[in-house]
C-alpha cells in the first residue's frame, strides 16, 4: 500500500493550504521533513526542510492521525501550510522524492475512506458533493448525506418493506398448512402499508433534486434573435462572457457562466436566438441547442415580445427598456435595462423567490439523481402490490423495492457504482 | 477393497449421494450399520410440501431416487398451495415407510457399480492430507478417493425424553460416536442442533368420527413425471386441534421438559417446534392444528404431525387424550428429542466439499439441514461431486439462479446455520423461474451433461424439447383482439395483433381463446402457458441473473485475508473467514456484509490483483 499526499484544501494560491498524507509511510515522511513528530491529534509549529537539501521548506502546522481512526482509515497526516503556490510546490516535490510516496489520484482519498470501511458509498457520494460545496446550502445538504442521512432513510425504508415482505411470505410458505391462515385476510393491510411507503418515498423522491444546489439551477436566457441576452447575461454575471453586438445571430452556441447570488448557485446559459428562418445552417444547430437548453431549464429568463413557451419556471423580461418606444412593458413581463441597471435587482429578486422552491430545502434529507431513480422505481413497485391480484407478483414487487434499496446504499452492481463515484471526484479528497 | 466412492450412511442423503456417483460411472459403496433399515423414513411419513417438493422434482431431474421412491409409496397425495401461482405450489406425499425403502433398496440394488456394505465406519483413512478411505469396526478397510459423509444425526447423538436420557441417532439405533470423536479431532468446525418427533399412536384406538377428513388430491399428478400413474390406494389423512385441557397438561410438564430445565441447549427448528414451545411461545393461541397422518398401508401407526415432543410419558399420555378423538388413543411409541452434531457448512465449499480435507464431502443433516428432502438434495450433489474427484469428471456448482439446490447450497456454504435449516420459497429469490413445474426443463439439459441420466431419461428429454418447439411456434401465431374477442376473450377491442403467447399475458385470457388445441402432454403445456404467463416478470430478473453472474465473476483469490482488510467489524471478519467467500457475488450475500465492507473487500481484491 503505497502513501499518497496531496493539496486537500483548494487550489492556491490561498492563505493557508492543507497538505494531506495518508498512508504507512505517511508519519516517517513528516519526520523526514519536520525532525520530530506532535502527539497525534495535537497540532504544533514545525519547521519543514527538504530532507535531502536541509533547505527549509516552510513553517507549519502539523497535525497526526493515527489509523484506523482517521478520515481514510490509515495513518494520516496534515501539515497546514503558507498557501502560496511556490511555497505548496516545494513541499510537493520533497515529498514526491521520498521513496513510497506518491501524489493522490483523484478521489482516492475518499476511495481509501471507503476500502477501509470508514465511510459507505450513500456517504462517499455525500462527501463528493461536500468537497464541491460552494455555497451554504450546499454544505448542508451535503454535510447531511455525508453523516448518513440517506443512508438512515433508506434503511428506514428497508425495514418497512422487509417487514410487509414477511407478511407475504407467511401466506406463501405458510399459508396453507400451518397455523397462519386463521385471522382476517391480511392482503388489505398489506396493500395499505405498501401504498403507504410509496407515498413518503415519492415525498422524499420529490424533493428538488440535489444536484440543482450541486450544479447551480440551470437559469437559460431565450428569445428571439438580437433581444438582448447576451447583454443581459453580462450584466448578470458581471463580466464580459458572452459577445455582444448589434448584429442578430451573434450568440451562436450556448454560453454557460456560473453565478453564485445569494448563497445559491445558478448556471446561466446564454442561447442562439430562436429565429424562424435560419440564415445557415450552424444558426438552425444553434437553434437546435437553444431547444435542448429550453428542455433542461429549471427557470427560463424570456426576452421575446410574444409570450413565453410553457414552463413551470419562466421571468418574463420586457428588455432594453431604457430604448425609446420600449418604455411601456407588457403587464406580464418585468422591464430590464442591462445598460442602465434598472430592473435588474428586481430579476434577481424574483430568481431567489422561484430558487425556494427548486432547491432541496435545507435540513432534509435531498438524494441524488441515481438514488431518486432508484428510490421512484422502488416506490412504483411498491404501488403495483395495490392492484396485484396474484400472491407471488405481490411478493416480487416487494423484492424489487428491496433491490433498489439495496442499490442505493451500494449492494447491487457496486463496480460501476464505485467507477461513476470516483469519477467526479477532484484531487486530494 | 478398493472403490472411486464411499459414502457412509443409508439415508435420504446417503442413497442419493451412493446412486448418484454410481449413475457417473464411478465404483461406489454404500456403508450403513444396518442394511435393512436403508432408506429409512425416520420421522414424518410424507415427502415434498412448499419448496421441498421443488428440491424432490430437482433431485428426480436428474434421476435421483426419491421422487420415484414417494410414488411407489405413496398413499395420499397433496398439492399444496392450489390457490396460488404455480412458482409456489408444493407437490407433497404422505408415504407407507416400509414401501418407501423397500423402492429405495430396489433402486439401490439394480443401480450398476453400487455396492451396499453393512458395518460401522469407525475412523477415516487419510493419507498425505488427503483422504484415502474408511476402517470398518471390523478391521476392513475400503479404499477410495473420495467419501461422502451422510451420517445424518448418528454423529454424537442424544437422545431426549423428559428426565430419560440414550445415546443414539434413532430410537434403537447406536450411534457413531467414534467417528465423531474423529471429526472432532480433525479440528473440523462442529456445532450441535436438536430436532424432535411426536409419539405414535396406534389408528385403531382413534376415534375417527371425530376427526375431519382430508382426502387425497382427485387431480392425477405424481411427484416424478416418469410415474405414470398412482400405484396405490390412496387414505385420507386427519385433523384435529390442542384445546386448553391440552395446554394445562403441557404447562403442567414444562418443568419436566429437558428443552426447559436446561438439558438440550441446541437450537431446533422455528419452522417445526415441539408443541411444548408453540405452547410457551404462542401462550394466547386456543389451540393449534394437528395433522393425523397414515404411515403405510399394512400399519395401524399414525403419526400426529404438530405434536413434536420431548416431555416425559406421563404428560405425553395426558396430553394426546385431552385433544377430541384421541380420547382413547395409545401411544405406540413416545416422541423424544434428538440432540446431534453437525459440521459447521461454512468449511464446505460449494461443491459440499471439505477443501480442508481434499476428498471428504458432507450431505445432509451432518450439514446442520432437516429433512428428506434438503439431505436427498445435498446427496445428489455430494454423489456428483465426489464421483468428479474420484474420477477426474467435471464437478457440478450450483447456481441460485437455476435452483433450488443451488439456493440451499449457497445457503449453507455462505451463511451457514443457526437452527436446523429447512427450504422456503422464500429462501430463492429467483423463485418465479424455479418451479416445481419446470424442474425437468431446468435442469435435464444439466444431468445429461454430466452423465447421471439413465436412457429413458435422456429419451423423456428429447421429446419434451420437441414438444416444447411445437408449442413454442403455435404460440408465435399472432391473433388480433377481434379474434379473442369472437373466442370468448373478455378482451377489449383495441384492435391490436399480438403474439399468442402475449395474449396469455391478459387477465382471464385461456389457451382455448387462441384456438391452440395441444393433443401432447398436459403439463407441458401448463408449464409453457406458466412461462408465457410471468415473462414479462421472467425477463425482468433475467437482468438480475446477469447481474448476479457478473459479482460471481469476480474472484478473490483463496488466500483472500479478511482480517487484514482495515474497516471490517469482528462480526464481519468472523463471518467471511468462515465461509470463505469465492467470489464478490458470494461475499455480497452473506448475512451482515454492509456496502461499505463490500466495497471495501472489491478494492482489496483489485488491489491484490493489480
Amino acid at each position: 500500500m503505497s502513501t499518497i499526499f496531496a493539496v486537500s484544501s483548494g487550489a492556491p494560491p490561498a492563505a493557508i493550504a492543507i497538505m494531506r498524507l495518508s498512508g504507512p509511510g505517511a508519519f516517517a515522511a513528516v519526520l523526514d521533513l519536520a525532525g520530530s513528530l506532535p502527539q497525534p491529534r495535537a497540532a504544533a509549529l514545525r519547521a519543514l526542510r527538504d530532507p535531502a537539501t536541509g533547505d527549509l521548506l516552510d513553517r507549519a502546522l502539523v497535525l497526526l492521525f493515527p489509523g484506523p481512526a482517521s478520515a481514510t482509515g490509515e495513518d494520516l497526516a496534515e501539515l497546514h501550510l503558507h498557501g502560496g503556490r511556490a511555497v505548496v510546490r516545494a513541499v510537493e516535490e520533497s515529498l514526491a522524492a521520498i521513496p513510497g510516496l506518491c501524489a493522490a489520484e483523484p478521489g482516492e482519498f475518499t476511495r481509501r475512506a471507503l476500502a477501509n470501511g470508514r465511510i459507505d458509498l450513500s456517504e462517499a457520494e455525500g462527501l463528493g458533493d461536500l468537497l464541491m460545496a460552494e455555497t451554504e446550502a450546499q454544505r448542508r445538504v451535503a454535510i447531511r448525506s455525508a453523516e448518513g442521512a440517506v443512508r438512515r432513510e433508506v434503511e428506514g425504508w428497508t425495514t418497512r418493506a422487509l417487514g410487509i415482505s414477511a407478511q407475504v411470505e407467511a401466506l406463501l410458505d405458510h399459508g396453507d398448512e400451518d397455523d397462519v391462515a386463521a385471522g382476517p385476510d391480511p392482503l388489505p393491510g398489506i396493500r395499505a402499508a405498501a401504498a403507504k411507503l410509496a407515498d413518503e418515498i415519492a415525498i422524499v423522491a420529490g424533493r428538488p433534486p440535489v444536484e440543482r444546489l450541486r450544479d447551480g439551477l440551470r437559469v437559460v436566457l431565450a428569445g428571439p434573435p438580437n433581444a438582448g441576452k447576451s447583454t443581459l447575461l453580462n450584466a448578470l454575471t458581471g463580466r464580459d462572457a458572452a459577445i455582444v453586438s448589434d448584429i442578430a445571430g451573434t450568440t451562436r452556441d450556448r454560453i454557460e457562466a456560473p453565478v453564485v447570488r445569494g448563497g445559491v448557485a445558478y448556471l446561466l446559459t446564454d442561447t442562439a436566438g430562436l429565429n424562424a428562418a435560419p440564415g445557415d445552417a450552424i444558426e438552425e444547430i444553434g437553434i437546435a441547442r437553444t431547444r435542448d437548453a429550453l428542455e433542461a431549464a429549471d427557470i427560463i429568463l424570456w426576452l421575446g415580445d410574444d409570450p413565453p413557451p410553457p414552463h413551470p419556471a419562466t421571468i418574463w423580461l420586457h428588455a432594453r427598456a431604457d430604448e425609446p418606444g420600449r418604455a411601456a412593458a407588457r403587464d406580464a413581463a418585468l422591464p430590464i435595462s442591462a445598460a442602465t441597471g434598472a430592473g435588474i435587482d428586481a430579476l434577481w429578486h424574483r430568481l431567489a423567490e422561484l430558487s425556494q422552491a427548486l432547491l432541496p430545502p435545507p435540513d432534509m434529507v435531498a438524494l441524488n439523481a441515481r438514488q431518486r431513480e432508484l428510490s421512484l422505481s422502488a416506490a412504483a413497485a411498491l404501488r403495483a402490490i395495490g392492484t396485484e391480484p396474484d400472491l407471488l407478483l405481490v411478493a416480487e414487487h416487494l423484492r424489487t423495492a428491496l433491490r433498489a434499496f439495496d442499490a442505493i446504499t451500494g449492494r447491487a452492481g457496486v463496480e460501476a457504482m464505485l467507477d461513476a463515484l470516483f469519477g467526479r471526484f477532484c484531487i486530494g479528497k | 477393497m478398493q472403490f472411486d466412492v464411499i459414502v457412509i450412511g443409508g439415508g435420504h442423503a446417503g442413497t442419493e449421494a451412493a446412486a448418484a456417483a454410481a449413475r457417473r460411472g464411478a465404483r461406489t459403496a454404500l456403508l450403513s450399520f444396518d442394511l435393512s433399515k436403508v432408506g429409512a423414513m425416520s420421522c414424518n411419513p410424507a415427502i415434498g410440501g412448499l419448496g421441498k417438493g421443488h428440491l424432490v422434482r430437482e433431485v428426480d431431474a436428474f434421476d435421483g431416487l426419491i421422487a420415484r421412491a414417494a410414488d411407489a409409496a405413496a398413499i395420499h397425495y397433496r398439492m399444496l398451495n392450489r390457490s396460488k401461482g404455480t412458482a409456489v405450489q408444493g407437490p407433497r406425499v404422505q408415504a407407507d415407510r416400509t414401501r418407501y425403502a423397500a423402492a429405495i433398496q430396489s433402486m439401490l440394488a439394480a443401480q450398476p457399480g453400487l455396492t451396499l456394505v453393512a458395518g460401522e465406519a469407525e475412523a477415516l483413512v487419510l493419507a498425505g492430507g488427503q483422504i484415502a478411505g474408511v476402517t470398518l469396526a471390523d478391521g476392513t478397510t475400503l479404499s477410495a478417493r473420495a467419501v461422502v459423509i451422510a451420517t445424518g444425526t448418528f454423529l454424537g447423538g442424544r437422545i431426549f425424553r423428559g428426565e430419560e436420557r440414550e445415546t443414539g441417532g434413532r430410537i434403537g439405533e447406536a450411534s457413531a460416536t467414534r467417528l465423531a470423536e474423529q471429526m472432532r479431532a480433525l479440528a473440523l468446525p462442529m456445532a450441535r442442533l436438536k430436532t424432535g418427533t411426536p409419539p405414535r399412536l396406534d389408528g385403531r384406538s382413534i376415534d375417527w368420527a371425530r376427526i375431519e377428513q382430508q382426502p387425497s388430491d382427485a387431480e392425477p399428478w405424481t411427484m416424478s413425471p416418469l410415474t405414470r400413474e398412482r400405484l396405490l390406494p390412496q387414505l385420507h389423512c386427519g385433523i384435529t386441534r390442542t384445546n386448553a385441557a391440552t395446554h394445562d397438561a403441557i404447562r403442567s410438564g414444562l418443568d419436566r421438559s429437558p428443552l426447559f430445565s436446561g438439558a438440550i441447549d441446541a437450537q431446533g427448528p422455528r419452522y417445526c417446534p415441539s408443541i411444548e414451545d408453540k405452547i410457551h411461545r404462542f401462550g394466547d393461541r386456543d389451540g393449534h392444528q394437528i395433522f393425523l397422518e397414515p404411515e403405510g398401508l399394512d400399519t395401524h401407526l399414525i403419526y400426529p404431525n404438530g405434536m413434536s415432543t420431548s416431555l416425559p410419558v406421563d404428560i405425553q399420555v395426558a396430553m394426546v387424550k385431552s385433544i377430541p378423538g384421541l380420547g382413547r388413543a395409545e401411544i405406540v411409541t413416545p416422541g423424544y428429542a434428538v440432540e446431534y452434531d453437525h459440521v459447521d457448512p461454512r468449511a464446505l465449499n460449494a461443491m459440499l466439499g471439505l477443501p480442508q480435507i481434499p476428498g471428504i464431502f458432507c450431505a445432509g443433516q451432518i450439514n446442520g439441514t432437516t429433512g428428506y428432502e434438503e439431505a436427498a438434495g445435498q446427496g445428489l450433489a455430494a454423489g456428483i461431486n465426489a464421483a468428479a474427484h474420484a474420477c477426474d469428471l467435471a464437478p457440478w456448482v450450483l447456481d441460485r439462479a437455476t435452483s433450488y439446490l443451488g439456493v440451499m447450497i449457497d445457503d449453507l456454504v455462505l451463511q451457514g446455520v443457526t437452527e436446523p435449516y429447512r427450504m422456503l420459497t422464500a429462501r430463492a429469490e429467483f423463485r418465479l423461474r424455479l418451479r416445481a413445474d419446470n424442474a425437468e426443463t431446468r435442469l435435464g439439459p444439466i444431468g445429461a451433461e454430466l452423465g447421471c441420466l439413465g436412457a429413458d431419461r435422456l429419451e423423456r428429454l428429447a421429446r419434451r424439447q420437441e414438444a416444447r418447439d411445437r408449442l413454442d411456434a403455435m404460440f408465435s401465431i399472432t391473433l388480433t383482439s377481434t379474434q379473442l374477442q369472437a373466442n370468448g376473450a373478455p378482451v377489449g377491442q383495441d384492435g391490436a395483433r399480438r403474439p399468442s403467447r402475449e395474449w396469455l399475458r391478459f387477465p382471464g385470457v385461456e389457451t382455448g381463446h387462441l384456438g391452440i388445441a395441444w393433443d401432447g402432454d398436459p403439463a407441458m403445456l401448463a408449464e409453457f402457458v406458466e412461462d408465457a404467463r410471468y415473462a414479462p416478470y421472467l425477463e425482468r430478473q433475467e437482468a438480475e441473473v446477469a447481474a448476479l453472474r457478473g459479482n460471481d465473476n469476480v474472484r478473490l483469490g483463496d488466500d483472500l485475508d479478511f482480517a487484514a482488510i482495515p474497516g471490517l467489524s469482528n462480526e464481519m471478519i468472523e463471518r467471511l473467514s468462515s465461509a470463505r467467500p469465492e467470489t464478490l457475488g458470494a461475499a455480497s450475500r452473506i448475512r451482515g456484509i454492509t456496502p461499505a465492507a463490500l466495497s471495501a473487500i472489491l478494492l482489496q481484491a483489485r488491489k491484490r490483483a493489480a
